[in-house]
């Protein structure tokens, strides 16, 4: 019997056109914490679907070799029957369930095939306590706080006689308190013989609390760290993160740029349930015109939300601040007056909440911007043909003509359709939330000559991402955003990977 | 030698390349339509379906739903459902009873007259609209899902209907306001005697069907020269003239059919001006553009600056003033404001609205096919009457026409 719980040997997982991981192994010791580090998009989540069985056996190259046997799982319940449990990031709790009923929620305790509400409460109760859990079993868990809600899914996996925990951000919505608690509960399991896997972005926790770190890129594996012999410093997996070359990705640009045309000044935002939470934290920005200003941060900083409160408050609650276009303080109370203002905002999630799906390329592209079609009280849908049509041609949309429906096109036709309607509302500042997510890399290179070409017309552009390349490569200011506060604010030619990754993970109190 | 086989799939590839750009769920239901009704044509003993009295009557009888489904076709498309619009439309039935016959002394308002017919009618209207700020309110203010507020609203408009009525029936209306539900135009050809047209034809209804047709084909023909003008896509020609020809053929056929019977009822020149105005309301306003992307995806529409709220608030006042003109078609076809007025109205309307292509999750649904929706319920329940089959059978087929219209869909969307 080796001392290696878990070994996944060169695995390949490859999807229609992208080749998600690429030959990666990993090694995790019985007992240790390890840590997995990489940016978004690099790999890390499919590496744990193929492990946890989401990505049946089959479906991949490789194998996994766990507790000395090869394994080959059909789905999540054949994981799961081994020890192996997987906790995501969006939480997978019943909220108008118990806790009891949560966690043992499709595991649960019967009698004579009754539910034995009896035993389920005492073993609700001892796993409770074994988390540092202190509430009432037949407590909702909508009643109880995220940090909380993340110990009963630690509990659930208990009861399932974890032996190897999988944790994806677990700390991503949780506040320091109820971190450092998880932390410590992740330490004391460890003490029990429980190995655990932590994906994380907090690279002063990974520093606190991993044995080992692997570090992905591009779907492969770069290294692992030895963190006790290393001496790994943040810095260190920095590099390992972002140390790729950068090439001729993004097109030559040179910024004209001009006065401010927008200016953010103390901007915060609550978060809409939980009123206390501060998640846009005084933001302080400003771009000028013909700039492309990025804005750059891990998920969970606060990019979408501040972009959202900003755009006619249409998050959050209790915001404050002001902003002003062309110096002049803007209404941006509702989504009408902030588009009047002169604001617009191009979501990073664009089949939930930017396109109708079920119409047409034109009717999509004119929605936002319909008053200027309407021609004695009635829309002239010839005028909305041509125009759309002007768009499709402009900004290479590739479909027959315009009346095909959106909900056929690939994500780069559909980016482009979101990008032809709020460029056809001429707006002095586009707000682009993640304006290349989801896309190949031809599309890409052809939505940063767009967002180019509309610096070039005067327009003030921020774009939102979490690919430092892409910000590199296009920007010609980065402000960098951890935990709603504005952390870092560099120019083009000091900007680097180093540089922005350390601003985007730092903690609060540093600076 | 020629091939046969090829030939032949050459023939079905051509077909299919014609066909393409063709609609084939609106033509779908519109061929459905007509193939019910050249059905019971042959089953009815003495085509008793075809004759002139049987087609005013499919009109007359049917007109009150197909008001509804219009108004109702525009609140699914946005995502909801009124489930209160047959009992609303009692409700309006009795307001206009109080409001123009006056028969009750000892209610309090014995101060105000009866007020003329057409006075009574804007007043049922305007308490129609009323009651639609009412449900608005609490839809889009308050945030109630509509299948809630409506679901009240049918109960609390029938207790107020009741209320209304005292228990008892209201009636009978003037002339003038029974007209609308039973009147025709120039019943008595006296313009056609003018004339010297004989009697078997009502002229009127001759002129009012060419007019018509004419306004059809010159809309139809300008619309479809604009969209070329502007190189927009339009359908294959022979398609679009072979459905031109076949329309107006059909519009001819019942034109003259009423002509024969008592000329054209008033109740449908208030349906056609009602489908003709929302139509353009639906594909030619704003109003009717914000309707289709709030049901398509609620939040883009947020996020594209549509005040969702006040969309929705409209939608339920308009659905009102609309259950509210069915209620007075009904008042006056049955000269009287009765406590069971429209029960069970609402499912028909909703019936018809689905029928017609409308998506049960919003975003997609149009007024010309939720009407067609309308009349093969109507034309199905007229057939089966007159083929005397019992009310049992009748419950099943419809309840099995919707399933299955539903079902064509759902098939041929998971197709695509």
């Amino acid at each position: 019997m080796t001392q290696n719980i878990l070994e996944m040997k060169s695995i390949t997982k490859v999807f229609p056109g992208v080749r998600a991981l690429d030959d990666v192994s990993l090694t995790v010791a019985r007992g240790e914490i390890h840590a997995i580090c990489g940016e978004n998009g690099a790999g890390k989540s499919t590496l744990m679907k193929v492990l946890s069985g989401v990505y049946p056996h089959g479906t991949y190259e490789g194998d996994i070799v766990y507790e000395n046997e090869t394994q080959s799982f059909k789905n999540i319940r054949d994981s799961e029957a081994k020890g192996i449990v997987i906790i995501h990031q969006e939480l997978a709790l019943s909220p108008h369930l118990s806790i009891a009923e949560n966690i043992f929620l499709n595991n649960e305790i019967k009698r004579f095939g009754l539910i034995d509400w009896n035993k389920t409460g005492v073993e609700a109760q001892t796993l409770m306590a074994r988390v540092g859990l202190v509430e009432k079993p037949d407590t909702k868990i909508s009643e109880i706080g995220v940090g909380k809600q993340q110990l009963v899914e630690i509990a659930k996996a208990l009861s399932k006689r974890v032996k190897l925990l999988i944790l994806d951000e677990p700390t991503a919505a949780l506040n320091d308190e109820d971190s450092a608690h998880l932390l410590d509960l992740l330490r004391h399991l460890k003490g029990q013989g429980i190995s655990c896997i932590i994906i994380s972005h907090k690279l002063n926790e990974i520093a606190s609390i991993a044995d080992k770190t692997t570090i992905i890129r591009d779907g492969k594996t770069i290294e692992t760290l030895d963190m006790k012999k290393d001496a790994v410093t943040q810095e260190r997996i920095i590099k390992g993160m972002v140390g790729r070359e950068m090439d001729n990705r993004y097109p030559t640009h040179t910024s004209n740029v001009g006065e401010e045309i927008f200016r953010v000044e103390n901007w915060t935002a609550h978060h809409p349930e939980d009123k206390n939470r501060v998640v846009v934290d005084g933001v302080n920005l400003n771009v000028r015109k013909g700039e492309i200003v990025g804005l750059a941060g891990i998920m969970g900083a606060g990019r979408t939300e501040f972009a959202r409160s900003l755009f006619g408050k249409s998050w959050g609650s209790h915001i404050t601040g002001k902003a002003f276009v062309n110096g002049k303080e803007a209404d941006v109370s509702n989504i009408r007056a902030a588009i009047k203002s002169g604001l617009a905002y191009a979501t990073e999630d664009r089949k939930r909440f930017g396109l109708n799906l079920l119409d047409d390329i034109r009717r999509n592209i004119t929605i936002a911007s319909l008053d200027k079609f309407v021609k004695s009280g009635l829309v002239d849908d010839n005028k909305e043909f041509t125009v759309a049509s002007e768009y499709r041609k402009s900004m290479n949309i590739k479909a027959p003509s315009v009346l095909s429906i959106v909900g056929k096109l690939s994500g780069g036709n559909q980016q482009k359709v979101v990008l032809s309607q709020w460029i056809n509302v001429d707006p002095e500042v586009l707000i682009l939330d993640e304006p290349t997510r989801g896309i190949d890399v031809g599309a890409k290179y052809e939505i940063y000559t767009i967002i180019q070409r509309l610096a070039d017309e005067g327009k003030g552009v921020i774009v939102i991402s979490s690919e430092l390349p892409e910000l590199l490569g296009i920007c010609d200011r980065i402000y960098a955003i951890a935990e709603g506060r504005i952390t870092g604010e560099v120019t083009k030619d000091k900007a680097t990977p180093e540089l922005l990754m350390k601003y985007m993970t730092a903690e609060k109190g540093t600076k | 030698m020629s091939n046969p086989v090829s030939e032949k799939t050459s023939l079905i590839a051509n077909l299919r390349g014609r066909l393409e750009g063709v609609n084939l769920r609106q033509n779908g239901i519109f061929i459905a339509l007509v193939a019910l009704i050249a059905f019971f044509g042959a089953t009815t003993p003495n085509a008793a379906s075809l004759t002139p009295d049987n087609w005013s009557n499919l009109v007359v009888q049917n007109g009150y739903i197909l008001v509804l489904a219009i108004g109702m076709v525009m609140v699914i498309i946005a995502g909801h459902i009124d489930l209160s619009v047959g009992s609303l439309a009692a409700y309006i039935g009795a307001v206009a009873g109080v409001l123009v016959v006056r028969p009750l002394e000892q209610d309090g308002w014995d101060w105000l007259p009866a007020l003329p017919w057409w006075a009574g009618i804007l007043g049922a209207i305007l308490v129609g609209a009323l009651v639609g700020v009412w449900q608005g309110f609490w839809v889009a203010y308050v945030g109630i899902p509509a299948f809630i507020v409506t679901l009240a609203g049918m109960l609390l408009f029938r207790g107020m209907a009741l209320m209304t009525l005292q228990n008892s029936n209201i009636g009978p209306f003037p002339d003038e306001f029974r007209a609308i539900g039973n009147g025709f135009l120039d019943k008595d050809n006296a313009f056609g005697s003018a004339l010297g047209i004989p009697a078997d034809y009502n002229a009127m209804a001759l002129i009012v069907t060419a007019i018509g047709v004419v306004a059809l084909l010159l809309q139809a023909l300008r619309q479809r020269a604009g969209r070329i003008k502007y190189g927009q896509p339009v359908e294959p020609r022979v398609w679009f003239y072979v459905k031109l020809v076949a329309l107006s053929a059909m519009i001819v056929y019942v034109g003259i059919q009423l002509a024969k019977a008592n000329g054209i009822p008033l109740t449908l020149i208030l349906l056609v001006f009602l489908i003709v105005v929302y139509t353009i309301v639906m594909n030619k306003t704003t109003f009717g553009r914000h309707i289709y992307a709030i049901g398509g995806n609620i939040h883009a529409a947020m996020l594209s600056g549509i005040n969702v709220r006040r969309v929705n608030f409209w939608l339920f006042v308009n659905m009102g003033a609309l259950a509210a003109i069915s209620g007075v078609l009904i008042a006056a076809r049955m000269n009287s404001a009765v406590p069971k007025a429209g029960d069970g109205f609402e499912l028909d309307a909703i019936s018809s609205v689905f029928i017609g292509g409308a998506a049960v999750q919003g975003g997609v649904g149009t007024v010309a096919g939720s009407m067609v929706g309308g009349m093969i319920q109507g034309v199905l329940a007229n057939g089966m009457n007159l083929n005397s089959v019992g009310i049992d059978s009748q419950m099943t087929v419809k309840g099995l026409v919707l399933l299955l219209a539903v079902a064509f869909d759902v098939w041929s969307k998971n197709r695509k």
